[in-house]
């Protein structure tokens, strides 16, 4: 019965096999030591490749961003500003914490599909899908209350005295109606999509 | 033989004549921006600052378009999205307490009136600027009409 099992065997069962059977050569400390050493090598090296991927750099390796989204935010305050502080791309697309971050890293994949399928390698490609793509951003802040944003503009943090008349009415009232950075801030740091669908009476040419 | 020296002699007057004049002329001409060599580097003016927000600013004659109190900075009007609709449109300026544009932007200019903004009123910054704190570059005495000033 057991020696007819081991024929039948391929090769994961027979390395599960293996696997199950306790080390008859080595010491337990010798397996623990190179167990530890080979987790710390392979957990920062895939950290480390993580973090490559979340630079500007990065980023714009791409032309699709290189060409579209990074030009337009270099005409934006969070690219040059008076106090020179600068938000890259990963400081408001990509999540800090661990936990979002790596299911963000994930999503990101899909991406890369849509590179390889050059999906947007044109800026008429690109400008065609640029609701769709909006919208994904801005449901996505939506979600988690603008968490981005918020590494850095936070509504308990905020002075609204020294804020300008439009921006405490706004401000103040948000807090309370519970609204969130990108219901008004829109296209900041992007251009905008056709907001035709969005706000009608607010763009020409729709009745 | 004279009259061919007459000639030479008057053309080369003319010259003269017309050298000399560009030499005073350019000597006496002062641009707007002051009276600074060509070939020098001004020095920059005061670079004015748009005020941040302020109250609405009376207007000065009955047909003035209104001037805006706040800074305009990368406010984009273009054909796919319009920044100071998102709160001067009839349907966000009681939300965002703003002045809502005025009736006369839905007609078209044989007074037909449209269902949105007319696309000759469509670009706001056409007719309605920003303010800087900045004396006035020429001096005038225009007062306004008593229906405005009450006085």
């Amino acid at each position: 019965m057991n020696s007819n099992k081991s024929t039948e065997c391929n090769i994961i069962c027979r390395l599960w096999e293996k696997l199950k059977k306790p080390s008859l050569r080595y010491s337990l400390g010798a397996l623990l030591t190179v167990g530890f050493v080979a987790g710390i090598i392979f957990w920062g090296g895939f950290n480390t490749a993580m973090e490559m991927t979340n630079t500007e750099d990065f980023c714009i390796s791409c032309h699709e961003m290189k060409d579209n989204v990074y030009e337009e935010y270099k005409q934006t305050i969070h690219y040059s500003n008076r106090t020179g502080v600068r938000a890259t791309c990963p400081d408001c697309h990509v999540p800090k914490e661990w936990q979002h971050k790596i299911v963000r890293k994930i999503q990101a994949s899909n991406e890369l599909l849509h590179k390889a399928l050059g999906t947007i390698d044109t800026r008429e490609k690109f400008e065609a899908k640029r609701l769709k793509l909006a919208g994904n951003v801005w449901t996505a802040m939506k979600k988690t209350d603008s968490r981005e944003c918020r590494n850095c503009h936070d509504f308990e943090f905020m002075d609204f005295g020294t804020q300008g008349r439009r921006a405490i009415r706004q401000h103040s009232t948000a807090l309370d109606e519970g609204k969130t950075c990108i219901d008004c801030h829109k296209g900041i740091a992007h251009e905008l999509p056709d907001m035709h669908s969005i706000d009608p009476t607010g763009v020409i040419g729709s009745n | 033989m004279i009259n061919k020296l007459s000639i030479i002699a008057s053309i080369t007057l003319g010259v003269l004549a017309v050298t000399t004049s560009l030499q005073s002329h350019s000597a006496e001409i002062e641009s707007l921006r002051g009276a600074s060599e060509l070939d020098r580097t001004s020095s920059a003016p005061e670079h004015k600052r748009y005020a941040k927000d302020g109250r609405p600013i009376a207007r000065d004659y009955v047909q003035q378009p209104p001037l805006i109190p706040h800074k305009i900075d990368n406010y984009r009007i273009n054909l796919k999205s319009n920044k100071c609709m998102s709160c001067h449109s009839w349907k966000n300026y009681r939300e965002a307490g703003a002045t809502k544009i005025s009736q006369t932007h839905f007609e078209d200019r044989d007074k037909h009136v449209l269902a949105n903004v007319s696309a000759r009123r469509y670009f706001c910054t056409q007719c309605h600027v920003p303010q800087v704190n900045a004396p006035a570059l020429v001096e005038n005495e225009f007062e306004p009409i008593t229906a405005i000033s009450g006085e």
